[in-house]
């Protein structure tokens, strides 16, 4: 269960030319795909002509890597979003112990790859593999933190 | 603050024909076994099929299909890995074996996560996997996933039969399409059931007798194609197409 990057080059040498490809973007297009879906639609129901600025916030506990996420915002973007910046904020991913009402922070070092990358997936997945460091309890919140989500979208309205 | 999973969900079913949820009000009735002997039955029939299973708390159809060491394609999204020829996706892929202790909210945000990831492609048929009752995943499902029906699984007990009438009550009333109930584990002949099910203007798909050799083909799909129990689903397949 090893994650490539789609920034991975690899060289194939061909005679006296390099070409150069990009393997198989990962989990975070379905996410950008997702992103790029919801703002073209509040750009049409809020009549935008053009997108300037699209707010997206990161919780750390998905794992998500931000330069995958950026690579599939350029690739997926439409002329809507031509002259777009895409802003990626992290926000740190908080828990709450629903037993005993600790509150910790999301720590990704210790984890295994392989735990880690469930999570990276299915972010629900920590409620199998984190427990409360004061009382164990796996019946825990996340109260910050947790996936991709939409924040913000800035543009142009069409003339009136 | 917007959540941008739910925007591409129906996107991931446009290539899907037909997408059953094999649901129940009650637990133990044998959902994953009808919903995972008719996922292979079709297959068999040449369409091309996924399973799904959505029970993330007692997650079954793995262990049906005796499925091991299989884990999904990242690409463009997550592909779900062929199983005895079926496209299969399973929370297990990623909790193992281990206990998914999930609150409503929970179980809502990962099927929401494994609805928008998940890349089916071409489907003729897509079958689910429902967790027992009208909660969370349920709900979630009726207002994710586009143009989904129901088949609905009950045993001959009463008991039984009153929960998974107001499942059949919540569906009739939020104008559901359910493709029929099928009376599971049938030991002697009653008409109840039958007759419950007509009284609520709804199609009696059949009765499956119980069968005693059911549980030493789990694992193995070969002796589970050949139970009697298989060949009464199959014989229900006209109800589903």
């Amino acid at each position: 269960m090893t994650r490539v990057s789609p920034y991975t080059e690899c060289k194939l040498q061909v005679t006296s030319i390099n070409i150069y490809y990009i393997k198989s973007p990962m989990h975070e297009w379905a996410l950008a795909e997702g992103v790029i879906s919801t703002a073209t639609g509040f750009a049409e129901e809020n009549n935008l002509k053009e997108v300037t600025e699209v707010v997206v916030m990161i919780g750390e506990l998905q794992q998500v890597e931000h330069d995958v996420l950026e690579f599939a915002f350029q690739q997926l973007k439409t002329p809507l979003f031509k002259n777009a910046e895409f802003i990626l904020k992290s926000q740190p991913a908080k828990f709450k112990c629903r037993n005993c009402g600790n509150e910790w922070s999301f720590k990704a070092q210790g984890l295994t790859e392989d735990i880690s990358e469930a999570i990276h997936f299915v972010p629900e997945m920590a409620h199998v593999y984190i427990k409360c460091t004061q009382c164990e309890s796996p019946d825990f919140e996340v109260t910050e933190g947790r996936g991709v989500w939409l924040a913000t979208i800035t543009g142009v309205k069409k003339d009136e | 603050m917007s959540d941008p999973r739910l925007a591409i969900i129906e996107k991931r079913f446009e290539k899907v024909g037909k997408i059953i949820a094999v649901s129940s009000g009650k637990g133990g009735v044998g959902k994953s076994m009808v919903a995972t002997s008719l996922a292979l039955s079709l297959k068999e029939k040449g369409y091309n099929v996924g399973l799904l299973d959505l029970d993330f708390t007692s997650p079954a159809t793995h262990v049906i299909l005796g499925v091991e060491g299989l884990y999904p394609e990242e690409e463009y999204g997550i592909i779900p890995p062929v199983a005895h020829g079926l496209k299969y996706m399973s929370i297990t892929y990623y909790s193992l074996d281990e206990p998914v202790p999930l609150r409503g909210v929970d179980v809502s945000n990962a099927i929401i996560e494994l609805l928008a990831i998940t890349r089916w492609e071409q489907l003729d048929y897509l079958i689910i996997d429902m967790p027992p009752g009208i909660s969370d995943a349920t709900l979630d499902t009726i207002r994710l996933i586009p143009e989904i029906e129901f088949l609905i699984i009950t045993i001959p007990s009463k008991v039984a039969f009153q929960s998974v009438r107001r499942l059949l009550i919540l569906l009739k009333n939020l104008k559901m399409p359910i493709k029929g109930v099928i009376e599971n584990m049938v030991m002697k002949q009653s008409k109840y059931i039958k007759d419950e099910v007509d009284r609520l203007n709804l199609t009696y798909v059949g009765g499956i007798n119980y069968d005693e050799n059911l549980e030493a083909t789990l694992g193995n799909v070969e002796k589970l194609s050949v139970t009697e129990f298989y060949n009464s689903v199959t014989e229900m397949i006209p109800y589903i197409e």
